[in-house]
């Protein structure tokens, strides 16, 4: 949803990031406003995935330059938790598994870790139970994969799944949702996008980082973007994945990005 | 001497090593002479039994460095360490102190184990330490069945036996019926004995048939001439003995704890014998004593369990000794046809601690599972010796050792599977997984597979590792702080093994447990 006067959540200008001393974002600029959904495209190696995990703060990419503005706050200065605890939630393409641990017992302690942040106080097992299992509606999971471990032995579906139900519990003001189409059959996808569509609101914004446009026919997005060696080249509205879909991406992607 | 001094190229090196040779002779001369006084002052009789074993700690000598099966696991410290047996009279002052205060849960929190038999409260919150947490943990479990000793010697007031004959039996002998569920526990407890060898000789109902069975089962198992195995045989002040007639099936746990104090040396002695069909969980608990902790020690340990055709059992262990002690343990197992044995073993506690854990399938379609967890830390060393001897056909095997090293501590991980020719359509897999926390940790590890059948399934393998990065990163996308993240992965490594145990309160216990470990 579009409005002009809504307030800006995330800001990106000239962002540069290499990882192991190769540079994959290039000079990338990106605005998100509240109640927005955006959907990132382009092709592998075009740096989507890149740009999730320099959001979220993974260890392994260094930013060389360039800014990056959540919420009036420099998001690169905080350590990846403070940057969940203030907003940024990054569903994962590939989730990991934590075996011994339970996916209650996980999802209990992150959401006491952002009450703490907000010095609110921590909540109790029971009232815990009761508000997980409200939230498992939302992705129609099973309560008793909150007492297996976290994502072990989960299938591809379950596990997306369960990255939606974080989201719903943690409420993020910017979610970045990478590939979480990937490896859903139809109904999964169907359950997956519902939640997210749920979990929108005017006062938040979603990014999907996605390959195709499948997705988009169950989140529609207001802006479409399409990544090309390390940057934004392309922005239109939600036909543009059609066009995308129809045409490949010859027509934008500049000759020498296309192997 | 001389002739290593006239044949040695390094005079001076040589000398030394037969001086440490001497010294470990005169130190297992020192252990035998001991356990032998233990051994009559036990008055459990037994001649041929202890005469056998001394032979056998005769003709071995003390682990040395240059033994294979000691590589890891250097017992110098010991050496220096002139342990005495432990006397029977303080824990008979304890047996007494309590009986007149009429405890009946394992309160040892409220048993001052260090002035040995003072009746006031020993053990403040304040002053509870890693183990101490063990203890008190216990002492929330209701048990059904217990033995407790205290450096070996029984102590009924802490103990709820079974005879056929009739329910639990209480320490101050009454018959433990006295609940309202009194019933249901008697009718279980026909064909059920769980009680110490010192009590059931002198009990006209057992004393023949038990001395038999005494004769027949202990120290018959394979490896029983080991050098610790045979000194126990020698020195043990009792035996709990645990006996499930046929197709006796115990529900409730059978709980052994093991506690000690003062400084020395206890040979403890443990039979399972498990009749065709019959089957309980065994949770034997050997845990220090947190008002001396720092007492050094030796616990020398040797559980012998019998599993007849279709027997099953479900054995818990958890070693959480002082950080002084010296824990030498065996478990050796012996299975039927169609037995199933499983294993759970948790070692947090000892300054050196060894188990070694050895199942010997006496029939075709056994069912074994072995799991393992070591945590440790500071200077600690824990060594899991295991043998899994597999002779004939059908058999399922299990086995999974984790050991998380934090500091300079070490764990040593020695894993054998024999698979005969004759154990053909074997199904075994193997895995030894490490964590290291600390750059100055060690890790040991030495799976050893002889296969000789050609028709088997045997996966092993072995892992060393630290904490992945991408799992703490995971973590910290939600939220969680690189610190609490590197905890909870610890804990969930930790729990993998934890969850393996049946009885849900010390599955609690535990979990908290490694909860404190991990932070």
């Amino acid at each position: 949803m579009i409005n002009e006067n809504a307030k800006t959540i995330l800001s990106v200008r000239n962002l540069h990031a290499s990882v192991e001393g190769t540079e994959i974002l290039k000079g990338l600029n990106f605005e998100v406003k509240a109640g927005e959904i955006h959907a990132i495209m382009g092709l592998n190696g075009s740096g989507k995935s890149t740009f999730s995990k320099v959001l979220a703060g993974h260890p392994d990419y260094t930013v060389t330059a360039g800014e990056v503005i959540f919420q009036g706050q420099d998001l690169l200065a905080l350590e990846p938790h403070e940057r969940a605890n203030s907003g940024v939630f990054l569903a994962f393409q590939y989730p990991l598994e934590i075996p011994g641990v339970s996916n209650r017992d996980f999802l209990r302690v992150a959401y006491n870790a952002h009450r703490k942040a907000r010095d609110e106080e921590e909540i109790d097992v029971f009232d815990f139970d009761d508000l997980i299992e409200e939230r498992s509606e939302i992705v129609k999971m099973d309560v008793s994969f909150l007492d297996r471990s976290v994502n072990e032995g989960f299938s591809g579906g379950e596990k997306k799944r369960n990255e939606i139900l974080q989201m719903a519990l943690l409420q993020p003001d910017l979610a970045i949702l990478d590939e979480t189409d990937s490896g859903l059959d139809i109904d999964a996808l169907k359950t997956v996008s519902s939640g997210v569509n749920q979990l929108s609101t005017p006062d938040n914004a979603t990014v999907l980082i996605t390959h195709y446009q499948r997705l988009l026919n169950y989140i529609v997005p207001d802006y479409v973007h399409v990544m090309a060696q390390g940057r934004i080249v392309k922005t239109g509205g939600k036909e543009l994945a059609l066009e995308l879909e129809s045409r490949g991406y010859d027509w934008i992607v500049p000759e020498e990005a296309v192997v | 001497m001389s002739a290593d001094m006239s044949t040695g190229t390094s005079p001076k090196s040589g000398m030394a090593t037969s001086v440490i040779a001497t010294q470990r002779a005169t130190y297992l001369k020192h252990l035998l002479t001991q356990a032998s006084a233990a051994a009559d002052e036990s008055g459990l009789g037994l001649k041929h039994l202890r005469e056998k074993a001394i032979a056998q700690v005769n003709a071995r000598s003390f682990p040395a460095g240059r033994d294979e099966e000691w590589r890891f696991t250097d017992l110098s410290d010991m050496l220096k360490l002139p342990f005495e047996r432990a006397h029977a009279e303080q824990a008979a002052k304890i047996n007494e102190s309590i009986s007149e205060s009429a405890s009946t849960p394992l309160d040892l929190t409220s048993v001052d184990l260090a002035s040995a038999g003072s009746t006031q409260s020993g053990l403040t919150q304040s002053g509870l330490t890693q183990s101490g947490l063990t203890q008190s943990g216990l002492a929330q479990i209701e048990d059904s069945y217990r033995l407790t000793t205290i450096n070996g010697h029984y102590v009924s007031a802490l103990s709820i036996e079974s005879r056929s004959d009739h329910a639990p039996v209480r320490s101050d002998g009454s018959d433990g019926s006295d609940g309202s569920d009194g019933s249901d526990d008697s009718a279980q407890s026909e064909g059920v004995v769980i009680a110490p060898l010192s009590q059931l000789i002198s009990d006209a109902a057992y004393g023949p048939q038990i001395s038999q069975i005494v004769t027949d089962k202990l120290a018959q198992v394979q490896g029983s001439g080991e050098v610790f195995t045979a000194l126990n045989t020698a020195g043990f002040s009792d035996v709990m003995v645990i006996w499930l007639k046929a197709d006796q099936k115990v529900e409730q746990p059978i709980h052994i704890v093991r506690t000690s104090v003062g400084e020395s040396i206890s040979h403890l002695r443990t039979l399972v014998i498990a009749e065709p069909h019959s089957s309980c969980t065994l949770v034997e608990s050997f845990i220090g004593n947190s008002a001396d902790h720092l007492q050094p020690r030796c616990n020398n340990s040797v559980t012998e369990i019998v599993l007849a055709e279709g027997a099953q059992i479900n054995h818990i262990r958890l070693q959480d000794e002082g950080l002084q002690t010296f824990h030498i343990a065996k478990t050796a197992v012996s299975q039927a046809a169609n037995s199933r044995y499983s294993c759970t073993a948790i070692d947090l506690g000892g300054q050196l601690s060894r188990h070694h854990l050895e199942v010997y399938q006496a029939g075709p379609q056994t069912d074994t599972h072995l799991y393992g967890l070591s945590a440790l830390q500071g200077k600690q060393l824990a060594d899991t010796h295991s043998l899994l001897a597999l002779t004939y056909p059908h058999s399922t095997a299990t086995q999974v050792q984790k050991n998380v090293v934090d500091d300079r501590a070490h764990a040593v991980f020695n894993g054998k599977v024999y698979v005969s020719q004759a154990a053909q359509f074997t199904d075994a897999a193997q895995l030894n997984r490490n964590l290291m926390l600390s750059s100055k940790a060690r890790i040991d590890t030495k799976p050893e597979l002889d296969i000789v059948a050609d028709n088997v399934k045997c996966a092993h393998g072995a892992t060393v590792s630290q904490l992945q990065a991408d799992e703490v990163f995971y973590l910290q996308s939600r939220g969680i702080s690189a610190e609490q993240a590197q905890r909870l992965l610890l804990y969930g490594f930790a729990m993998e093994i934890v969850e393996k145990i049946s009885v849900e309160p010390l599955r609690q216990v535990l979990g908290d447990r490694i909860t404190h470990w991990a932070n």
